[in-house]
């Protein structure tokens, strides 16, 4: 059976998943765990005038409360953000203070107040609630439109609440391509605030062992190493050596899960103050809700100049974004370069100028949330184009058509090199397998059914694998982006792979062993993928941005080449020949033109006893370590074809037909690439038709904050997805990868939405369309029509 | 604190509950079966589902207390000898997980919509069946598949 590069290989984590076997943190339990509850602000902003705990009975199970006063005492730092932008006047960004138990004010609701620690759950959570809390409450903002003008000051650093005003591209070309437009589409767009919603909830447990003076943090993390590097170096807890983090199976992220957060570092922080026993903390979904970082909230007006045949000429946009209350980890990097240095999408645009305003809201911290900037600008790219497409009388496909880069590399305005694709390729197939052609008459049967079909493009272009670490330390990146990887062959042959990766459902242990069985030419049940602990993993930056194909599987792919190298001179002392003579191919090593032969296993072995070659020039042992720093980001691309029906008497729309065309580079295994794709689409989807935040302007309360409330797609709300894809490799990393996990969430809400404008026949409508919305605009649409 | 015993997976157990024990609390904590999961709080996601008595609950909206003397089964109990469920098999297949999270509350939804529906499963019935079941992940597209072929195999 062919397990190597491309084969629809099985994937090896599911056993364990299918049989209930998974280890995620809640179903660690260590011994003489107590459990920690928050208490968390009531108030959108608000003073924290006092804390007040009252006499605690032996039953309530109290062992301790700490608030903002005793993290100070113990001089613990700051949740930090890692990218710093400065303004377009110079000026750095204005990052107010966030520590890990607030000092002197909240900032949002559900901001963490105090922390309740006590021998069971429950007791916990009772006693969290008689707490005693007294707050000043004061004015607040939670509408990013708004909150320039507010009364409600966030942060003393921040006037006026904004934290920085950036700006991209060159504002006088853009402005003389406007000058001499035939055509300006203009755009109002909101992009709606989301919350990730992973189905396992945030959790932690930490521990101190005073014999070793030594932490362990078991935590939902996407990056355990990044999570002891900050945990160490900015909140000053413990030096990185006497620091362990564990990320065991951890029940998806989309992001959510990339930051540092106040919760998991209180429970290791706190596991000392409280004698070494261990922590844990689980956080309520309602929990989630209201204090995971959240994604998107962007308010821009957008422009796109075209010549008389329709030529793109230039892009202008002026975007709002929310940062919530406090800058998380990322939060500075996603409207900026990971937002503005798109919106040249798929097309050849001369002159791009982007403003973008960083503004605090008191809301729950926005962060990176699939796709991180890339569906923003992608929303805006894609539905300025379709826009346009419309009001020039141009068919849309062919609209993009004339304005497709076709030669690459290619230079955009906005800093990206795009290094490879084939946009015209994607969208042909995505025609052919949409059946484009037949549109009209499935409109017409549709009509007779009193139903409204309507049909949306989107031709998604996103950066992966985010790199060089010294370009993104030029832009203002705290970290490299670089990738580690290990690769231990033992004395029998069989490997390990240890990586700093980690997979929350990418299926990495499948995946990275196909590229080991694949190089190797060895059994991929003798290979097993080590991920998610410190301890046994070296170094690594974790897995977002769809980097650890493109970033995490070539440093693997360079580990393997050191091993090979080594085994091929292995092989050539043990079978007495010249190394120049050795070729190795499907896991054996042979001396050319005779019958020697060396399986893999017996290099292997021959390298553990080391009998046969002069150790003093070669050691023994087999096992290499590589750091791999791409050269340049991936740029995956890709055609979605989105049809609606809508029914013209409720609202109710129904996602008819789906095609989507992805050129990812090379793929390692379809299956799961496929996977990645219809779950992103489905996201995408969810932006689209049915979630939304909504806080409460008059109250700041969080009126989203259960699934009750917030509506997740179920089933129901998708249908099953038309799939193709086209390939052009990826020429800056040696697989030829471009990265697949966030793409059909990029694609997807631009593809719905020009769906749902081409059905009711409108300029915009808002995200989420709800049967609400959209039975308001047929409202309003048959008004104006009588 | 309330003795209670029940038969889970075939096996007997007891043990001493508090009245507001959830049963999904009892599973995980006291039995140590934590293939069961928790996802939300108001009993929306489904990551919870076992059977109990032949019919599948989500367990954090049942008291352990009222579950005295019933027959339960968690996705740990799917398996029997070593082999897996059809249904286990047919997720396994499809690729209808990925981060397994919500995967055991779907394979007990699943199984639990065979036994009501029958083996042959259209798209539209599979899709409003798992209306109790939320997945992150998946976009449901495989879930969808492997459920209509796992129910072929049972």
């Amino acid at each position: 059976m062919d397990t190597g590069i491309g084969a629809r290989v099985k994937r090896k984590e599911d056993h364990r998943f299918i049989t209930g076997k998974g280890q995620y943190t809640d179903d660690i339990n260590l011994k003489d765990q107590t459990y920690a509850y928050f208490v968390r602000s009531p108030h959108a902003h608000a003073t924290i005038k006092s804390i007040k705990e009252p006499e605690w009975a032996p039953e309530d199970g109290v062992v301790a409360v700490f608030t903002g006063e005793h993290v100070a005492e113990d001089k613990i730092g700051g949740l930090i953000c890692g990218w710093m932008i400065h303004s377009k006047d110079g000026s750095p960004m204005k990052a107010g203070p966030h520590p890990i138990l607030a000092q002197g004010k909240a900032r949002y609701v559900g901001d963490h107040v105090a922390v309740v620690i006590a021998e069971t759950k429950e007791q916990a959570k009772a006693a969290a609630a008689r707490v005693d809390v007294t707050y000043g409450v004061l004015p607040h903002v939670v509408d990013v439109a708004k909150a320039t003008k507010s009364k409600a000051q966030i942060h003393d650093v921040a006037p006026d609440n904004t934290v920085f005003e950036w700006s991209l591209g060159d504002k006088a070309a853009t402005e003389a391509a406007f000058q001499r437009a035939h055509h300006v589409t203009k755009l109002d767009l909101v992009n709606n605030r989301l919350i990730p919603n992973a189905m396992e909830p945030r959790a932690a447990i930490g521990s101190y062992d005073s014999g070793s003076d030594h932490y362990t943090l078991y935590t939902t993390s996407q990056n355990p190493h990044v999570a002891r590097l900050v945990i160490s170096a900015f909140h000053g807890l413990a030096p990185e050596h006497k620091l362990r983090v564990i990320a065991p199976d951890v029940g998806g992220g989309f992001g959510s899960k990339i930051f540092i957060y106040a919760e998991e570092v209180v429970c290791v922080w706190a596991s000392k103050r409280i004698g070494g026993r261990p922590i844990k903390w689980t956080a309520e979904r309602t929990e989630s809700f209201l204090a995971d970082a959240h994604g998107r909230d962007h308010v821009t007006h957008a422009e796109l100049a075209m010549d008389k045949d329709g030529h793109i000429l230039g892009l202008k946009c002026h975007t709002l974004a929310s940062m919530g209350a406090y800058l998380s980890t990322f939060a500075s990097c996603v409207p900026t370069y990971l937002y503005a240095t798109l919106l040249s999408g798929q097309y050849a645009i001369p002159a791009i100028y982007a403003e973008v305003d960083a503004i605090y809201t008191n809301t729950a911290p926005v962060d990176a949330y699939r796709g991180a900037g890339r569906p923003e600008a992608t929303y805006l790219v894609e539905r300025i184009v379709e826009t346009a497409a419309r009001e020039m009388k141009i068919d849309p496909a062919e609209f993009r058509r004339r304005n497709f880069v076709t030669t690459f590399p290619h230079q955009t305005p906005v800093i990206m090199t795009y290094d490879a694709g084939d946009y015209d390729a994607s969208l042909k197939k995505a025609l052919e397998i949409s059946d484009y052609k037949g549109f009209p008459a499935r409109k017409a049967a549709a009509a007779k059914q009193g139903k409204l079909r309507g049909i949306g493009f989107a031709n998604y272009i996103e950066a992966c694998g985010i790199a060089p670490s010294a370009a993104v330390g030029s832009l203002g990146a705290g970290v490299g982006l670089w990738e580690s990887a290990e690769v231990r062959v033992n004395p029998v042959g069989t490997i390990e792979v240890l990586t700093g990766s980690h997979s929350h459902g990418q299926g990495h242990e499948t995946t990275f062993a196909q590229l080991v069985s694949d190089r190797l030419g060895v059994d991929i049940n003798s290979v097993a993928i080590v991920h998610g602990d410190t301890d046994k993993v070296q170094f690594g930056m974790g897995t977002y941005g769809s980097r650890s194909g493109a970033v995490g599987m070539s440093a693997i792919s360079k580990a393997l080449d050191k091993v090979e190298a080594k085994a091929r001179k292995i092989a050539a002392h043990v079978m007495e020949a010249a190394e120049g003579d050795i070729e190795f191919k499907n896991g054996s090593f042979s001396v050319k033109g005779t019958d020697k032969k060396m399986a893999f296993g017996e290099v292997a072995l021959a390298a553990y006893v080391a009998h046969k070659f002069p150790t003093s020039e070669i050691e023994p042992g087999l096992k290499e370590t590589a750091f791999y720093d791409p050269s340049n980001f991936t740029f995956p691309a890709g055609c979605h074809i989105c049809e609606v029906e809508i029914d013209s008497e409720t609202g109710v729309t129904e996602i008819v037909s789906w095609t989507a065309v992805d050129d990812f580079g090379t793929v390692i295994n379809p299956m799961i690439v496929e996977g990645q794709v219809h779950g992103g689409i489905t996201q995408g989807i969810g932006q689209a038709l049915t979630e939304g935040c909504v806080y409460d302007s008059e109250s700041g309360q969080l009126l989203t904050g259960s699934y009750m409330d917030y509506c997740m797609p179920r089933a129901t709300d998708v249908p099953s997805f038309k799939l193709g894809f086209t390939e052009t490799k990826c020429p800056s990393n040696p697989l030829g990868m471009k990265g697949c996990g966030e793409a059909g969430a990029i694609a997807a809400p631009a593809a719905v939405m020009n769906a749902m404008t081409d059905a009711l026949g409108v300029k915009d409508l808002a995200m989420p369309a709800s049967p609400h919305t959209v039975w308001k605009t047929l409202q309003a649409t048959k008004m104006a029509a009588e | 604190m309330s003795a209670i015993s029940m038969k889970v997976n075939g096996k007997a157990v007891c043990g001493a509950v508090e009245p507001r024990t959830l049963l999904v609390q009892f599973l995980r904590e006291n039995l140590g079966l934590t293939g069961t999961h928790v996802g939300c709080d108001t009993s929306q996601c489904g990551a919870c589902v076992v059977h109990v008595n032949g019919t599948a609950i989500k367990s954090c909206t049942a008291l352990a207390v009222a579950c005295d003397g019933a027959e339960v089964t968690t996705v740990e109990g799917l398996a029997k000898n070593g082999k897996l469920h059809p249904m286990q098999e047919a997720f396994r297949e499809h690729h209808g997980l990925q981060c397994g999270f919500c995967t055991p509350g779907m394979l007990m939804a699943a199984v639990d919509l065979v036994n009501r529906k029958g083996k042959t499963l259209d798209e539209a019935t599979i899709r409003h069946e798992l209306e109790g079941n939320i997945c992150r992940c998946t976009g449901y597209h495989n879930i969808v598949k492997a459920i209509q072929a796992g129910a072929e195999n049972m």
